[in-house]
């Protein structure tokens, strides 16, 4: 039975060792935030942090993300303050849809953590999240406003 | 009844959001089987109106929001009516089981083709004006002094003579008991102080922490879950499958045929029933449409290009006299393919089915549609179903469909007394669309000697999509969508053009490939046929294409107005900077009129980088600008995906492409700026989320050709080894 860390607890989990971890957070730790999108690792909509890197939880089975520090967008809030990058999507309102959003911000999360002040193309490299109402614009933009919070 | 939105706007405290104060209300699950007939637990004004002690606003909304911002638009014209706090307001859904008891008192839920707000703003204004009056009024006669002596700003009702003053929560309880008026005048937009505003949405907090619930997340006691696959081949039918073979997996409870051509895995969890499906022995009976392929749809099409019989959708002088005739002719053969709608969550429905009750959740466009299918499949009457409208994970038209609606019930069905949850893989959602419909059109112009145009022949063949979704709606025949942005007159999509013999006609040819109303419909490839034709003219006559096209929109002043403001904005008269080409489009669509510019570089003759669309729209009526210019950067990226990326191929009579390997959607570095112009010119609403898709491709287009004088005319540009880059 595997056990899990997500955003800093700990979780045994009923599921075959080759389940994706998307669907061990989604079906057993219960964490609904992380999406499905493609199940291929195409979209990003179920991007997730793993020891600190943004992963595609869709195709990464969860014996792989044992032992490692899991945060999800639910994990994202610290101390119930919004992480600076929920801060600058909610002042740039960038969510269409929205469904997208949860792996597009924890994507972000992860570049401004390795580099705080991405270039616009740094920004075109890292974040290749498919969002299919077109909230791009705004999210550079938010993106930016981020990195200089 | 769902409280779906609210959004706290002046902290960022998230562990201090909750229910009432000022601050966030999260999307709450109805409780239950009795959720359906639960009335608001706070005063109703009215149907679009209950006001809590706590003076906080609760406006219900019966449109769909799926991204386009329709729920923010839709408050917005109720508060302004109202003349309530606009911090104070929350919104939520009424059920199609509550509008059909309460006789449609919100009228239609169909929230497609750009009408979310044009079509009920009358409605929704008058719902906010009359709650208004009948607070003053229950004021008023708290105080007995005449209404006519108090008035209403930010939900505080003054009386005028002597200043007393109360708020809508302390009488909101009286005037739900008050008589309508009768008599409910509107505001002018121009005295406009909530609506008409940039105001940011009311639904963006819980998507941006994971809390927000779309019906992929819905959980509700002892809820299990299924898979789906629905036979490969359209029209084909399930023959037989070996539940043996899977019977002993884990989790897995049962396999069930699925109407005549499906089979679903239920288990305990999706990954087990997914997993389960997947090693499921299945065969299908094929049928008659196995055989069919892009190239065998192709040759049928081609061949509709010069066919006899053909529906006509506008028509002046004589077109086909005139061009052969003309003393210059030109001709091209343009054509598009289908199309996934591809919304990011997958088609998904939870139902619960007893034998006295059945009730859904799901993302729907249409909730009054939505309920129909419920009592259909479950054989229940109506009083007896409902649903509950959860928020979309993207529509673009899919679903105003409520075929994976019904499969959810058929399952339920077979697991009376517990919830399932049916979720489609995205292999599943890709291969089962309802897809953007294929057609070709053979364009002909005739100039006379001195090289102005006389003659137009637009020939369209392909698929009518109201032949297959709504053939009540064809006209002896006649598909009348098809001519989007292509009629003579009427308020939704009149062509820009005034050409002396003009002939667009329709040779209807549909497919066993079933087609759908896709963000856009119709005007997407008659605005590529049209606009790049329309350039094609014009450098065959060695004319700018911006003056040649003025030259034919004398008679077109709105339509003229928004080209004239993209080349103005873009320096048209200019030479664009080196190594820039530009390209431009116009359209009517959706009752607004639209205009795109384009700066494109183009590397190779084949890498094209689209720097700058410039794009304006007259919509007539703006609600609010802000969320008018997310759709229209939006909307460029769903039609600019379309033309660079987007093709549904058939081999075997089913959909190759099965996931986003194959069918590529546009990324954040392919995104160019966007800079919109927000022109409403008053005295009509018009649309907002799809006009403005179909001026996008044309103007990329014409900027290719001036960047390299090729023309193409069949699309995805990935079939010619076009990339966006």
């Amino acid at each position: 039975m595997p056990r899990l860390t997500v955003n800093g607890k700990s979780h045994d989990v009923d599921a075959d060792p080759s389940t994706p971890l998307l669907w061990v957070l989604r079906e057993q730790v219960g964490l609904t935030g992380t999406k499905y999108g493609c199940g291929i690792a195409q979209c990003g909509a179920c991007t997730v942090h793993v020891d600190g890197a943004a992963v595609r939880s869709c195709s990464l089975p969860v014996s792989e993300a044992e032992g490692k520090q899991i945060t999800t967008i639910e994990g994202l809030v610290q101390n119930g303050v919004l992480h600076p990058v929920q801060k600058a999507w909610l002042e740039h309102d960038v969510p269409q849809c929205g469904y997208c959003q949860t792996g597009m911000i924890m994507a972000v999360a992860a570049l401004l953590r390795d580099k705080p002040k991405p270039t616009d193309a740094d920004i075109d490299g890292a974040i290749t999240n498919i969002c299919r109402c077109g909230t791009f614009q705004q999210a550079r933009a938010a993106i930016h406003a981020a990195s200089n919070a | 009844m769902n409280q779906i939105v609210r959004m706290n706007r002046r902290s960022f405290v998230i562990g201090s959001v909750t229910v009432g104060g000022g601050l966030a209300l999260g999307f709450k699950l109805p409780s239950g089987p009795d959720a359906a007939t639960a009335q608001a637990s706070a005063p109703e004004v009215n149907a679009w109106v209950v006001i809590r002690p706590d003076e906080s606003v609760v406006i219900r909304v019966a449109k769909s929001e799926m991204g386009q911002g329709t729920i923010t638009g839709l408050a917005q014209l109720v508060a302004e009516e109202l003349e309530c706090d606009w911090s104070k307001v929350a919104i939520e859904y009424p059920t199609p089981g509550q509008n059909l008891a309460r006789k449609q008192a919100w009228g239609t839920m169909f929230t497609a083709g750009s009408r979310g707000i044009r079509e009920s703003q009358e409605l929704v204004r008058k719902g906010g004006a009359a709650a208004r009056q009948m607070l003053i009024q229950a004021a008023a006669n708290s105080w007995n002094v005449a209404a006519s002596e108090c008035s209403a700003a930010s939900g505080v009702i003054t009386h005028g003579p002597s200043r007393r003053t109360t708020t809508f929560g302390q009488v909101a309880d009286a005037a739900g008991k008050l008589e309508p008026p009768k008599d409910v005048p509107l505001k002018d937009p121009k005295d406009w102080k909530i609506a008409g505003k940039p105001l940011k949405r009311l639904d963006t907090i819980d998507k941006l922490t994971g809390k927000l619930v779309y019906g992929i997340d819905i959980k509700l006691p002892g809820m299990l879950n299924a898979a789906i696959k629905d036979c490969p081949v359209f029209g084909g039918r399930l023959k037989s499958f070996d539940a043996e073979k899977v019977a002993g997996m884990k989790g897995v409870m049962k396999v069930i045929p699925v109407g005549e051509s499906g089979v679903a895995v239920v288990a305990d969890t999706w990954w087990q029933a997914k997993t389960a499906l997947d090693a499921l022995p299945i065969e299908w009976d094929q049928g008659d449409n196995a055989k069919t392929s892009s190239a065998s749809i192709a040759e049928w099409l081609k061949a509709g290009l010069d066919a006899d019989q053909a529906f006509v959708g506008n028509k002046n002088g004589d077109a086909k006299a005139a061009l052969a005739s003309a003393a210059k002719k030109v001709e091209a053969i343009y054509s598009y393919p289908y199309q996934n709608h591809a919304t990011m969550e997958p088609m998904n429905t939870t139902a619960l089915y007893t034998a006295d009750r059945c009730e859904v959740w799901c993302p729907t466009q249409n909730g009054d549609t939505a309920l129909a299918a419920v009592v259909e499949a479950s054989g229940l009457p109506a009083p007896k179903c409902d649903v509950h409208k959860v928020p979309l994970g993207g529509g673009f038209g899919r679903r105003t469909f409520t075929d994976y609606i019904r499969q959810a019930v058929a399952i339920a069905k077979e697991v009376p007394g517990s919830p399932v949850k049916l979720l489609w893989s995205r292999e599943e959602d890709m291969t089962h669309g309802h897809y953007h419909p294929v057609t070709q059109a053979k364009m002909t112009g005739g100039f006379d000697a001195n090289g102005t145009l006389t003659a137009l022949h637009m020939r369209i063949s392909g698929q009518s999509i109201l032949a297959s979704v709504l053939p009540e709606r064809l006209q002896d025949g006649r598909d009348p969508a098809t001519f989007q942005g292509l009629n003579p007159g009427g308020a939704e999509g009149v062509i820009g053009y005034t050409v002396p013999n003009l002939l667009i006609d329709h040779s209807m040819r549909n497919p066993p490939v079933p087609p759908g109303f896709w963000r856009g419909v119709n005007i997407n490839q008659n605005a590529i046929y049209l606009e790049c034709f329309i350039d094609e003219l014009a450098q065959s006559v060695g004319q700018d294409p911006l003056e040649f096209r003025r030259k034919l929109m004398t008679q077109h002043p709105k339509h003229l107005a928004v080209l004239n403001a993209v080349a103005e904005k873009i320096g048209w008269e200019k030479s664009p900077p080196q190594g820039i080409h530009r390209g431009i489009a116009q359209m009517m669509s959706f009752g607004s009129y639209v205009a795109a510019a384009a700066e494109i570089s183009v590397d190779k003759g084949k890498k094209i980088k689209v720097h700058r669309i410039v794009a304006a729209t007259d919509c007539g009526t703006a609600v609010n600008p802000a969320q008018i210019e997310r759709q229209i950067a939006g909307s460029f990226v769903y039609g600019l995906s379309a033309l660079f990326y987007q093709e549904c191929t058939i081999n075997g009579g089913r959909v190759e492409q099965e996931n986003f390997d194959s069918y590529d959607s546009m990324r954040i570095a392919q995104m160019p700026t966007v800079e919109t112009i927000i022109m409403p010119s008053g005295g009509f609403w018009g649309g907002v989320g799809e006009p403005t898709i179909c001026v996008a491709a044309p103007a990329v287009l014409n900027a290719f050709f001036n960047a390299t004088g090729e023309r193409i005319r069949s699309f995805p540009l990935k079939n010619h080894n076009i990339q966006l880059t």
